[in-house]
This record gives structure tokens, sequence and C-alpha cells, in this order.
């Protein structure tokens, strides 16, 4: 067998931060041969992602390195940044998970392919261009030419980390490593840009290093599977023997962590509570005194909804499908044609002042669980401010008290209810988003991408949350997520969105066992496909 | 769990503030600058109550004398100053000696000396209690020996045109100077803060009519703006605080807006919009909090900007008036007096500058403390 080209030996990763030394990595050794893909899998917090920042001299200003990373037998670690710069970026290469970013808008795709390609292998404008061309071809974005011209903000999500993946191709790396490049993006792009990375790979013979928290998805391109947790690794091994054979019951629990169960449908008898009629959002972008007539944008576009007491309403759809709107408009938070009923009253017309007694009634849990708590309040301010706002008249100490139930209910320790938000992890925070919702006790909730933000095995514990908070409250629910496995377990009514119409919707067992539309045909199979 | 809810003691959580100002006191240079400051403005607020000379006091013999550690006065400033005295009692001096730390003169004239004269020894600032000597008075009356005790004084920095105090001055106008700094920093910002915050947060027409006041009154030239209330509500020093404030807030209320509208689009903003939570709510308890941030900042960068303001605005004439005075009005009679008495221009400029220089570094400090990315 071939010596490896990276060979990790020992490496620790070190932050200094006010409270003392955080050690992120704890002495990870591995290979990476030609020709390989090797996936390291972790949640969030397992180092998985430090361990190559510090491979690639990449670390924060606070973070050091230790031991080796031999690469043909060069060590990285500690390597001043002239020779680093000579390998990274033309032999290691590297895509970020955030394609909106990981471009600089200020330039055209063409410029930002075109200078890495001239500064590393020191050739003319207009063979670099050529190349760009050739790349941009090999990723199979469509009219290359004109791409050039182009700027990041013309690109969709998944055009632009087809991008940077000619970027990252475009000198021939002998490695790629690739830092969760499907995360941010829709099912079925995620499914079309793991099969592109894996042709790449076989095509180009370079060895991959595929860093992810899902473990399903390196399922169909790793070879090799590596698990980290708490900065060591727990277990590594062949990718088949991984998943047919687990030994470290961590392993075992990331594997089974794909949400299960179904929800019992709800009685055709039972009351319906929340109900939208031929719902319509329109944004105008643009116009104005001198512009000229407005763009009309039909966010959505006359979708009909039915939330009966105790049922699960599944919303599923890729970004920018307009389910968020939909919900948005039903809180009444959105200006809206088409009426909406709650619980046997038209709120189509309600002002804000009068939709305030209702508010806590309807309660929102949303996606960002690191965006929707203030960081400037504790937990405990956040869970009880809809108290302030429908029972003025409740003393400190019972507010307290309620903050308290409602930290239990959500399965949180109260004695944290003091902390700011920073201080938890992302479960946690979304946790007390939820108990910040359901202190009013409300009637319905909706939950827009409430799991979408975490890792598998939290989702797992959310979505059982969610489930419990069901049962004992008999809450109907509005479930709006892109991650169909999810959707499954939780709903027992699912309604598919794309370009603000509705396209189809059923039982989970109908629409995803047995889907009649086309577009939601192609959905399942990417998102079933592993 | 069985223990009753209601005594259950929650554990402390630590708040962004407190990290950044755990941040900021592990920043050498922003922690030097915070103590200097403080030390500072101590001084400025009990300085003049303990340093010997009052501020307004002026000794005509001790012009323009330079910093010195030991006392004044001096033999050849003694001198001069008893010439004089006797001169303006008509009086030949015949000798003068310091002895034991009292100083022996001696007169004479063509008619015999009425012992009062005394007091024209006294009246100079260097010497006090001067008596006849015991065998003072000659026979004929025409030759007297007096004795005085020589009255110490310490100029540490020296004094200025009028023979004032420059330690103490350059305190009370630190006093003046920090003061108008603070107050109309706090000015520019609580307005500034509302009303960007409000503009900000309500956005589409409000938000049109209320920045476009704010351009309008940039568009007032700031001199011709204070001249304008000067002429109007007459010379005060209130008057500075409001002209300077009124024109700084105009920079915050952009700043603030800005911040604003992007925290308004932050999911925890919606999430109490569909709690429920009033406006005005959210404004002071999601809104405000979360641009504090970068207002101190730019108010510590503020500060510096009105105390130069001030200066400005004194130099024309426009400002503080004698006898009071601040740092800048002391830098630009300084100026006058560069070539003969350098002291008073260099010594309130170190005031200013060190000041301004500690200012600006706990504004670097907070900045990075303050800064989530650098985390």
């Amino acid at each position: 067998m071939q010596p490896p080209i990276l060979s990790l030996h020992d490496v620790r990763v070190t932050f200094t931060t006010l409270d003392g030394d955080v050690e992120a990595v704890r002495g990870v050794s591995l290979d990476v041969h030609a020709g390989e893909t090797v996936a390291i899998v972790g949640e969030s917090g397992s180092g998985k992602s430090q361990l190559m920042m510090a491979v690639m001299g990449l670390l924060a200003r606070n973070g050091r390195a230790s031991g080796r990373a031999d690469y043909r037998g060069v060590n990285l670690i500690g390597m001043p940044k002239s020779e680093l710069n000579a390998i990274r970026g033309s032999k290691i290469t590297m895509i970020f998970q955030e394609p909106m970013t990981s471009l600089d808008p200020l330039y055209t795709i063409g410029n930002q392919l075109i200078e890495p390609i001239m500064r590393h292998r020191h050739v003319t404008a207009a063979e670099a261009r050529t190349r760009a061309l050739d790349m941009l071809r090999l990723v199979s974005i469509p009219e290359p030419e004109r791409r050039l011209a182009s700027y990041p903000h013309e690109l969709s999500g998944g055009q632009r980390q087809r991008v940077m993946i000619a970027m990252a191709l475009a000198n021939n790396p002998d490695i790629l490593i690739a830092d969760e490049p499907t995360t941010a993006l829709d099912v079925t792009i995620q499914a079309e840009i793991l099969d592109l990375m894996a042709g790449l790979q076989r095509e180009l013979g370079m060895g991959m290093v595929f860093i992810t928290h899902d473990l399903n998805i390196v399922r169909r391109i790793a070879n090799r599977v590596v698990v980290m947790r708490y900065g060591e690794i727990v277990e590594q091994g062949d990718a088949k023997e991984i998943f047919a054979n687990p030994h470290h019951p961590y392993t075992r629990e990331l594997l089974a962590s794909e949400p299960e169960g179904r929800k019992t449908p709800v009685p055709e008898s039972a009351p319906e509570i929340l109900a939208g009629d031929d719902v319509h959002v329109t944004f105008k972008i643009g116009g104005g005194f001198l512009a000229g007539p407005p763009m009309v944008l039909k966010a959505v576009d006359g979708v009909s909804v039915q939330l009966k007491q105790g049922q699960t309403i599944g919303i599923v759809g890729e970004s920018g499908s307009g389910k968020s709107t939909l919900a948005r408009a039903l809180l009444r938070l959105l200006p809206s044609t088409g009426a909406v009923h709650f619980d046997g009253q038209d709120i189509t017309t309600k002002s804000v002042k009068e939709m305030r007694p209702l508010r806590s009634e309807i309660q929102v849990v949303l996606q960002d669980p690191f965006g929707s708590l203030s960081p400037r309040l504790t937990a405990g301010q956040i869970v009880t401010e809809g108290l302030l706002v429908h029972e003025p008249s409740m003393s400190a100490a019972e507010r307290d008290r309620r903050a308290i139930a409602a930290f239990r209910e959500v399965g949180l320790d109260p004695t944290l209810r003091n902390r700011y938000p920073h201080e938890f992890s992302g479960g946690q925070r979304q946790r007390i988003a939820i108990a910040r919702a359901i202190i009013l006790k409300p009637k319905v909730v909706v939950l827009d991408e409430p799991t979408s933000a975490l890792d598998r095995q939290v989702q797992k514990q959310i979505v059982e949350l969610l489930r419990k908070l069901q049962r004992e409250n008999n809450l109907s629910y509005l479930f709006i997520s892109h991650d169909l496995a999810v959707v499954r377990a939780m709903s027992d009514h699912i309604m598919v969105m794309k370009d603000g119409k509705l396209v189809e919707q059923g039982t989970p067992d109908e629409v995803m066992g047995n889907p009649k539309e086309a577009y939601t045909k192609r959905l399942m199979a990417a998102a079933f496909a592993a | 769990m069985t223990e009753p809810t209601a005594i259950l003691a929650a554990e402390k959580g630590r708040s962004l503030w407190a990290d950044a100002w755990a941040r900021l006191k592990a920043n050498r240079a922003a922690a030097v600058s915070g103590l200097y400051l403080i030390i500072m403005a101590l001084a400025c607020i009990i300085g003049p109550f303990f340093t010997p000379h009052h501020y307004t006091t002026i000794y005509q013999d001790y012009n323009r004398v330079p910093p010195s550690l030991s006392a004044y006065p001096k033999t050849d400033q003694m001198d001069l100053a008893i010439r004089d005295a006797v001169k303006r009692a008509r009086l030949d001096l015949v000798k003068w000696e310091e002895k034991d730390g009292k100083v022996v003169t001696t007169v004479s004239a063509a008619k015999p000396i009425d012992e009062r004269v005394t007091r024209y020894l006294d009246r100079s600032d260097m010497l006090e209690n001067t008596q006849v000597a015991v065998t003072g008075k000659s026979a004929d009356g025409l030759s007297l020996t007096m004795t005085s005790d020589v009255e110490k004084k310490y100029f540490f920095f020296g004094t200025d045109n009028s023979g004032r105090d420059v330690l103490t001055r350059v305190l009370m106008a630190g006093r003046v100077s920090l003061s108008i700094g603070l107050l109309a920093g706090i000015v520019a910002v609580v307005i500034g803060v509302l009303y960007g915050a409000t503009a900000g947060f309500a956005g589409g027409k409000t938000d049109e009519i209320m920045m476009r006041i704010v351009d309008i009154l940039y568009a007032l030239p700031f001199i011709f703006f204070v001249i304008m209330l000067v002429v109007f509500f007459g010379r005060n020093f209130i008057l500075m605080f409001l002209a300077v404030g009124a024109v700084m807030w105009l920079d915050m209320a952009r700043i603030v807006r800005g911040q604003a509208l992007s925290i308004k689009r932050q999911e925890y903003v919606q999430a109490a919009e569909a709690l429920g939570v009033t406006r005005w709510g959210i404004l002071i308890r999601h809104i405000v909090p979360n641009l504090l941030g970068p207002v101190i900042i730019y108010m510590t960068l503020l500060v510096p900007q009105v105390i130069i303001l001030e200066s400005f605005l004194s130099y024309l004439g426009l400002g503080v008036q004698e006898p009071m005075s601040s740092w800048g009005v002391m830098i630009s009679q300084g100026a006058k007096n560069m070539p003969s008495a350098n002291w008073l221009i260099i010594i309130p400029a170190i005031f200013l500058t060190s000041t301004l220089f500690a200012l600006n570094f706990i504004g670097d400090g907070l900045r990075d403390a303050l800064d989530p990315k650098d985390r």
C-alpha cells in the first residue's frame, strides 16, 4: 500500500479563553490516502472542523495546534505562513459550509476563479481563463462562459457551492477538505452536490476529507469513517463495516438518530382551530417615485390550510417555496388576503391591538436557536416575556414560579434560568424557545424549522419533546421543515409547497410513500435515497 | 423533583456585559487608560481644593514664573520686589539681606520715616509680617531697619501671564473640558439613540421623515448654528452643552438607525412580535439593549471630539470665559506665549492629549471586548 498523502499524528488544538484553556482536539491521529474519501463525523463541538482548520493553519487567533500533520513528509503544523501558502489553496484545498459567504460579493466568479489559478500555476490570464472554464464545465454549471462574468448573488446556493468546488479543484489538489459542504442546501441540491463530489473524486483520484454531523450523508460517499466526540476519535474504520457493525455505543446512537415513529391522526370530528382560506401574500420589490412600477412577487399564491385540534400539519418545500411566509400570514404578522379563522373568529381584519389578546393562543418557535433569543436577556426573562404582555398583573415571584414550571416542562434545569442564551447549547436554546411559546398555554404552535439548525441526536430529542408537549396539552402544530424525515415522524397531514403554491397534500404515507406529482417524487428521491 | 419550586434559587449567569468587562480588563492598554482617566477625573474634581492657590488669585510679582519644585521667591525676584516696594514708599534702599529665614531691610530717607511704611513691604506677594526691628529706628529717624517673614510659595507648573497658578488652573480647566465632554456626549447619545432607534424600528414613512430632518440639520454650518444660539440666548455655559450635543447626536442617530434596522430583522424581534409585545416594549427591551455595544464604542470616540470642539469654540470666544478656563482656552493662550513661556502650552497640551489618548485606547478596547466575532 502507498504511504498516506496526509498523515495526522497526535494533533491537539487548544483555545485560550478568559476562563482558561479549552482543549478542542485531544490527540487525533489519522491517515488520508490518495483516492479515498475519509468522512469525519461528529456532533457540533466535537472538534472535527477545528482539526482540519489546524491542518490548514486557519485557527482563530487564540488557538494553538500541536502534534504533526505530515503532507508528503512535510509537517504543516507550525509551518510559516509563506511556506504554507504554497501548499494550501493549491495542493490542499477546502470547501466551507456557507456558500453565501465564502464567495466575495464584490468580484465576479471569473475573477475569483482565475486569480488563484494564475498565482499557483504561474500561467497567463488567458490560460487561466481557459482552465476556469474547464473547471466550471467539470462541476456542470450551465453556460460557463456567461457565469464567469456573473457575481455571486446571481447564482443559486447550489451553483455557488459548485463554484466553490471548481475553485478548490482548479489547481489539481491532492487533498480536498469539505467542511459540511451540503448542510446549508436543500435536499434535492444536497443530493446533486454529493453525487458531483463523489464523481469528481473518482475521476481525479484525489484524497478527500469530508466533515459532517450527519452520518447518513456519508453513506454514499465515504470509504472510511472517523467518528469524533469531545475532541477524540471514538471509532474509525471502513465505511461499510461501520454502517453494518458499529462498535462504539456513540456510533450506534449517531446511526439511529433518524427520528422514528408516526403520529396517530386526529379523528375527522376534531374541531377546526386555525384555518386559512385561499391565502395570498405578495411582496413588492423595488418601484417608487421614479423607478416605475414595482416587481410583484407572489410568495404565497392561493393556499388553504385547515388545522384541527391536536393535529400536526407538516409543510415541506425547498427554501423560497413560501412555507414560512404562509405561516407568518396565518399568524397575522404579514399582510395577506384570504380569510383566516382562529377558533371560530375571523382574524383577517383584526388590528395589531385587537390581535394582542389572541397572541397568547397562537405561538411560534423559530428556526435559528441562536438568533431567536435576545442575547442581552436571561433565559428566565426570555421565557416570561409573554407573561408580561398577557398577564401584566402577575407578581414577579409568580412569574418566576411559572418560569420554573416551564423549564421543567421542556426538560431544562430551572437553576439555569439566570443564564444568558450564549451560555446554552443549540438544543438547550431551542428548548428555551419552546418554553417561551408554551408558558402562555397556547392552542396552536407554529414551528418554523425548529430542528434544522440542530445536530441529528438533538433533533431527535426536540422531536420527542414536541410530541410529549402535544400529548399533554392537546396542542395543534403547524410544522414547517425542509427535513422530510422529521416531518414524516411528526405530522399526520403533509402539505408540499413549491413557488408559493400547494403541490400536493395528504397523509405522510400517501405523500411520501406514493407521491403523485413529479416534484414530490423528486423531493422524496433526494431525501430518502441513501 | 419534590422540593417546592418557589424556593429554588437560580445560579448566576454571566451576561455579555460581564463577558465584555472581563475582556476589557484583560486588555492592558484599556485597563491602564481607564485607571488614568479615573485618576485624572478625581484630580480635576478634588485637586483644586488642595492646591495652595485659588484659580482666580493673581500674584503680580510672579508673572510667568517657570515651573519649579522648589519654593518661590528666588533671591533675584526678592531683590526686584524689595526695590520696587521701597521705591513706591519714596525711600532709599540701603541694603537687604536674608537671615534665619527672615528678610532684614534697611532704608533711609531725607525726612524722618513714618513707621507705617512697613505696609509697602507687606503689599508685595513675597513678604509679610513686616515689623520695625527692635533697635531698628535710628535716633534721627532718617534710617529704618525692618524684618519681614518670607512668604514661601510653590508653583509646580509655573504661573501664567497674569500671575495665576497654572496647576490649579489646569485642573479647573479639566473640570470644564471633562464635564463638557461627558455631558455633551451623554446628551448626544441619549437623543441619538432614542431618535435613531425610533426611526430604524418604525421604518417606512416615519423613518424617511425623521432621517430627512437629520439631513437638514447636517446641512446647517456648525459655527453659524452656535453663533445663532449665542445671539438668541446670550453667552452661557449650559449653551455649550446644548450646542455641541445638538450637533453630535446626528452621527449617533445615523449609526443607531442602521443598527436598529438590522436588529429589527433578527428572529428574537419577530418572536417578540408573535408574543404580542407592544412596539414600545420591543424598542426598550430588545432593540436598545442590543445596540448599546456600538453606542458605547462611539461614545468613547465622541467625547474627545467634543472636547476638541469645545476648545475650538472657546478659541473663537464663543465658549467659556475668564476667569474660568478649559484646556482648549489654556492651549490657545499658551500658543501666544510659546517662545518665552513654553510651559503655558506644554502643560495643558499634555493634559488634553493624554486624556484623549486614554479615551481612544478605551474605545479600541471596548470595540474588541464587545465584538462577538472575536470570541
